[in-house]
């Protein structure tokens, strides 16, 4: 379904699209295939939802949006499928996943995220979203950010050319195979 | 303050970006302006770090697997740990928040044993015992991040 062409070329695309007049025409030279088979290929991985969206991935930081929340949940079981599909519909909800409880420790289920110019924006959205989606009986916490120490788009395959890979004690076998074809993941 | 043709840009590009031989002619066409004035307004906005890249945003664990980590450090060693954490290679984001696990990152190896070697070398190098957090559900399809564009 996927083969080394493709992630070469999620290699070559994942730190962004060239600012040229033919994009596609330049990664396909560094991969010696032609520009309509780049464009094919990134379509049909949209397509397969491997690439979940394909465009400009805006730094929020930067463009104002300094107040960021994590807001996590405990919600019973058979209810948090319909919860997160619920309040990933709000508009103020960036991300939402059900992740594994931790024991007593940290015994929340769903992650949700909020972005805003202020603190007071997204504890007024975290408010509005508890109402109407009916959130009030289920523990919580809200975890906004301090300090950002790294961001950057997810690094999943890396030519080795560029090469910061992983510490060499950790290439296991399956690593190594995929070297054999010039990418490996990260 | 962003120019109106930035705020487009920022705003509608998101999603669907011209997958086409020529997508910044395209732009230009949807919006009314010349492909110039596309390259220079995308170019402007990389160089001021407005964006982080045109490209893809991939499915999680879809390639490779990946897990929010969080670790509950003293705020004195805080700065330390967070430094060792950024280095490694597999690790793309790293936020400090506001809660008693005070460290959040996101990790992402090639395979659970991958993550799994990561985690513990984390925990020897650091000295703090760390909390993985894989995802279990995805329930937001759309990841596109709306702009008020009237502000």
């Amino acid at each position: 379904m996927i083969d080394a062409i493709d992630y070469q070329l999620i290699a070559a695309v994942q730190a962004g699209l060239p600012i040229a007049a033919r994009p596609y025409a330049v990664i396909a030279e560094q991969l010696a295939i032609t520009e309509q088979d780049v464009i094919e290929r990134l379509a049909r991985l949209k397509t397969q939802g491997l690439i979940k969206r394909w465009g400009v991935v805006v730094k929020h930081r930067q463009l104002g949006y300094r107040a960021n929340a994590m807001i996590v949940m405990n919600v019973p079981d058979e209810r948090v499928a319909r919860v997160g599909a619920l309040i990933s519909q709000q508009a103020c909800v960036n991300l939402c996943y059900q992740r594994p409880r931790q024991g007593e420790v940290w015994p929340y289920n769903l992650y949700c995220m909020i972005h805003g110019k202020s603190r007071e924006v997204v504890l007024e959205q975290w408010a509005e979203l508890r109402h109407d989606c009916n959130l009030s009986d289920y523990p919580f916490e809200v975890l906004f950010s301090r300090r950002c120490f790294k961001q950057r788009g997810a690094l999943y395959a890396r030519q080795i050319a560029k090469g910061d890979g992983p510490t060499p004690s950790l290439i296991g076998e399956e690593i190594k195979n995929k070297l054999s074809f010039g990418v490996h993941f990260a | 303050m962003l120019a109106p043709l930035h705020k487009r840009l920022l705003n509608d590009y998101q999603q669907d970006f011209p997958l086409s031989p020529t997508p910044y002619r395209d732009i230009a066409e949807q919006l009314g302006v010349s492909e110039d004035e596309v390259l220079n307004a995308f170019q402007t906005l990389s160089e001021q770090q407005m964006i982080s890249r045109i490209g893809p945003v991939i499915a999680p664990n879809s390639i490779g697997n990946s897990a929010l980590v969080a670790m509950a450090v003293p705020e004195i060693d805080l700065a330390r740990v967070a430094e060792l954490v950024s280095a490694y290679p597999e690790v793309n984001h790293n936020y400090e928040r506001e809660n008693r696990f005070n460290l959040w990152f996101v990790l992402i190896a090639d395979s659970e044993t991958h993550l799994k070697a990561v985690i513990a070398d984390i925990e020897t190098q650091t000295g703090y015992p760390t909390m993985l957090l894989p995802m279990l559900a995805d329930y937001f399809i759309n990841l596109g991040f709306e702009l008020n564009l009237h502000d």
